[in-house]
């Protein structure tokens, strides 16, 4: 279901929309976290949905993120939907014991008898010189959870969608929003209520050169590279993932097929992130397909730096992207 | 101020009616019944590692009959008592202690969830769990069981503030048994009682002797009738002992000496009721073989019905890690079902 009318919002409008959508249709949704309420989130992605709503379903809770993890958890247990804000992915680290251990566990533990239907949403990424911690992307911790889905969205009409159908699925979701994009992406989106699915990952740019994989942030990047190389005649092929568990692996390896060259991008530090799971796919998938081997651009083996002058080199840019093209498509 | 451990039985009072008092008595028996059965069955092979509670039944099972019909009880591990007195079947509670899948889904009308294994983190998930029966205008009450050793995780902190805070409907139960495993007490904390930090976060806190049922009981009916009022929570602390071992893989006596346990024993928390109750001529030895007869009975026909259970499929490995499978269990489940797996073990 679409709306027809679409205006042109930033990311942060975006979600707030989904958010005071999901709190309208549906009584069962709570919006909670640290600063919510009155202030109306950090990034006031909440902003006036407790003077709407009521201090009942948009709270401020104390400043505590495994408390907030477990009362989310409880919640649901009792038939509530809870949307939790932690306020940056990098605070995810204290509430890590009730995400591992039960957020992702209720519904296999209980063999189906308590499902969870939560929503944790989290700023992550760099680019905006934030201080320390503010910048991780926690993602692959979060994949690394049998039981919870985890979403990046890269626009703000694919964050409002997909939030909202974040909602209404009966397990837990992640939904991770790139601070960069926040107010840096701008884009038309339906009015109204519509759910994107989850699970896809989509094609944001044709091409039969080489492929670029990623997600969230690095999307903007990714197709930034796509048109400088288009200048120098080389198509190159742009895979959001959107969605990284569950992964649409069908998509992925099409799109590697097609063009036999990948490079996967992602701005978490490069050892064990998702993107080594993306070419451990590829590898198992699409060998056959290959001309060159499957190049990571990525984070460093390093914490984010909390450095703003350097923090550039940490973050993949286009020339980085740039720089492995070249080496796929000469290999 | 001076707390003091509230007591009835052992200083010769008896403030329960005589059905309340029964009702006690038999859930205690009951319970104790089942964790000896439980410990054999372990010895035999028949069930896998399991904790014990024997010693603290007078915690779980006063706790228990203090809760309304709508009401939850979050457990840990050490909860069996719990779980039994608030009705879940011995079949389930034997699967669940053989980690059967059959055993891990509570039936619908308990209200109970699964003992939780990870210390403490089961306290802010009943406080949400409390919350929402009140969006729900169910108004039901949630009581949480812990140990004392739960107590040091920050979880324990955090859910009891986030309780007073939101003025949630729960009672938090610590048993305080006297050891982490096998780190006594005075190791674990520097303060008389663990019901003195209910002040700090603004609730009531209070002390009983945890293996006088009747003290447990109505302090826990106090807790609940509070709760249920709008009230909000309250930290129940039950001086008690485990005369068992941690789990049947531990040796307590590596860390506890005889006299200490004998000196417990002779407190145990159903001899102690029984005789208060014969002291009343509302028990005796032909009651209690009467009453023995019958669990005997009705352990055999639940161990029958758990000993029925179908061998648990590999595939179920996969199921219920989500509403709807994802691409990756589903393929897991096919290679599973078809004993894909074994070939690919060469």
């Amino acid at each position: 279901m679409v709306a027809e009318k679409a205006r042109v919002l930033n990311m942060v409008q975006a979600i707030h929309e989904a958010l005071d959508l999901a709190l309208a249709r549906d009584p069962r949704v709570l919006v909670f976290g640290e600063d919510v309420g009155r202030l109306g989130g950090v990034f006031r992605a909440t902003e006036g949905l407790q003077a709407k709503y009521g201090e009942a379903r948009v709270f401020d809770t104390p400043l505590a993120e495994s408390g907030i993890l477990g009362l989310a958890i409880g919640l649901a247990m009792g038939g509530m939907r809870p949307v939790a804000e932690i306020q940056f992915a990098g605070f995810l680290y204290p509430a890590l014991d009730q995400i591992l251990s039960h957020l992702g566990r209720w519904r296999h533990r209980s063999r189906g008898r308590v499902g969870l239907p939560v929503v944790v949403r989290a700023p992550y990424g760099g680019g905006v010189h934030t201080p320390e911690q503010h910048a991780d992307s926690p993602e692959a911790l979060l994949c690394h959870t049998p039981g919870v889905k985890v979403v990046i969205p890269a626009s703000p009409e694919r964050a409002k969608g997909l939030l909202l159908a974040a909602v209404e699925d009966p397990d837990p979701v992640f939904f991770l929003e790139a601070i960069k994009l926040y107010r840096g992406s701008r884009a038309e989106v339906p009015e109204g209520h519509y759910t994107l699915p989850l699970g896809r990952a989509r094609v944001v740019r044709e091409g039969r050169h080489a492929t670029l994989i990623g997600y969230g942030g690095m999307v903007e990047v990714m197709l930034e590279a796509a048109e400088v190389a288009a200048r120098e005649g080389v198509e190159v092929l742009v895979v959001d993932l959107e969605t990284l568990v569950p992964l649409d692996e069908d998509t992925l390896l099409e799109a590697v097929r097609e063009t036999g060259r990948a490079v996967v991008v992602y701005e978490a530090m490069r050892t064990g992130g998702f993107g080594a799971e993306v070419a451990a796919r590829i590898a198992e998938g699409a060998i056959d397909h290959l001309q060159a081997p499957v190049v990571r651009v990525a984070g460093y083996d390093a914490p984010y730096p909390p450095f703003s002058a350097i923090e550039h080199h940490y973050r993949p840019s286009a020339r980085r992207v740039l720089a492995a093209l070249r080496r796929v498509l000469t290999h | 101020m001076k707390l003091k451990p509230v007591a009835y039985l052992s200083k010769g009072d008896f403030p329960l009616g005589e059905g309340e008092a029964l009702a006690l008595y038999r859930a205690m028996r009951r319970a104790r019944f089942f964790d000896e059965k439980a410990v054999t069955l372990q010895r035999q092979g028949r069930l896998g590692v399991y904790p014990p509670f024997t010693g603290q039944e007078a915690a779980q099972v006063g706790l228990a009959l203090a809760l309304g019909e709508g009401d939850w009880v979050v457990p840990s591990y050490r909860e069996s008592a719990l779980l039994l007195a608030r009705g879940l079947p011995i079949h389930t509670l034997l699967l669940y202690w053989r980690a059967h899948p059959a055993g891990w889904r509570f039936p619908e009308g308990v209200r109970a969830v699964n003992p939780y294994i990870p210390i403490a983190t089961q306290i802010p998930q009943a406080v949400g769990l409390a919350l929402a029966g009140r969006y729900r205008g169910e108004g039901w009450v949630v009581a949480v069981a812990i140990g004392d050793g739960g107590t040091s995780e920050g979880d324990f902190h955090e859910g009891l503030n986030f309780a007073a805070v939101f003025r949630a409907p729960v009672v938090f139960l610590v048993q305080n048994n006297g050891y982490a495993i096998s780190v006594p007490k005075e190791k674990q904390m520097r303060v008389d009682y663990i019901a003195r930090r209910a002040e700090g976060y603004g609730m009531p806190g209070v002390v009983v002797d945890g293996n006088d049922a009747a003290a447990v009981y109505l302090e826990a009916r106090k807790a609940v009738e509070r709760a249920r009022k709008g009230e909000g929570p309250t930290l129940l602390e039950a001086l008690t002992y485990r005369l068992a071992p941690h789990t049947t893989s531990d040796d307590p006596s590596r860390y506890r000496t005889r006299e200490e346990e004998e000196a417990w024993r002779a407190q145990d928390p159903i001899l102690r009721l029984r005789r208060a109750l014969e002291a009343r001529g509302l028990w005796d030895e032909g009651k209690e073989g009467e009453l023995l007869a019958e669990l005997e009975a009705e352990f055999t026909q639940e161990l029958a019905l758990a000993d029925a259970a179908p061998e648990p499929r590999p595939e179920e490995i996969v199921e219920h890690v989500y509403a709807e499978m994802g691409p990756d269990q589903r393929r897991a489940w096919e290679a599973l079902g078809r004993g894909l797996h074994l070939e690919e073990a060469w």
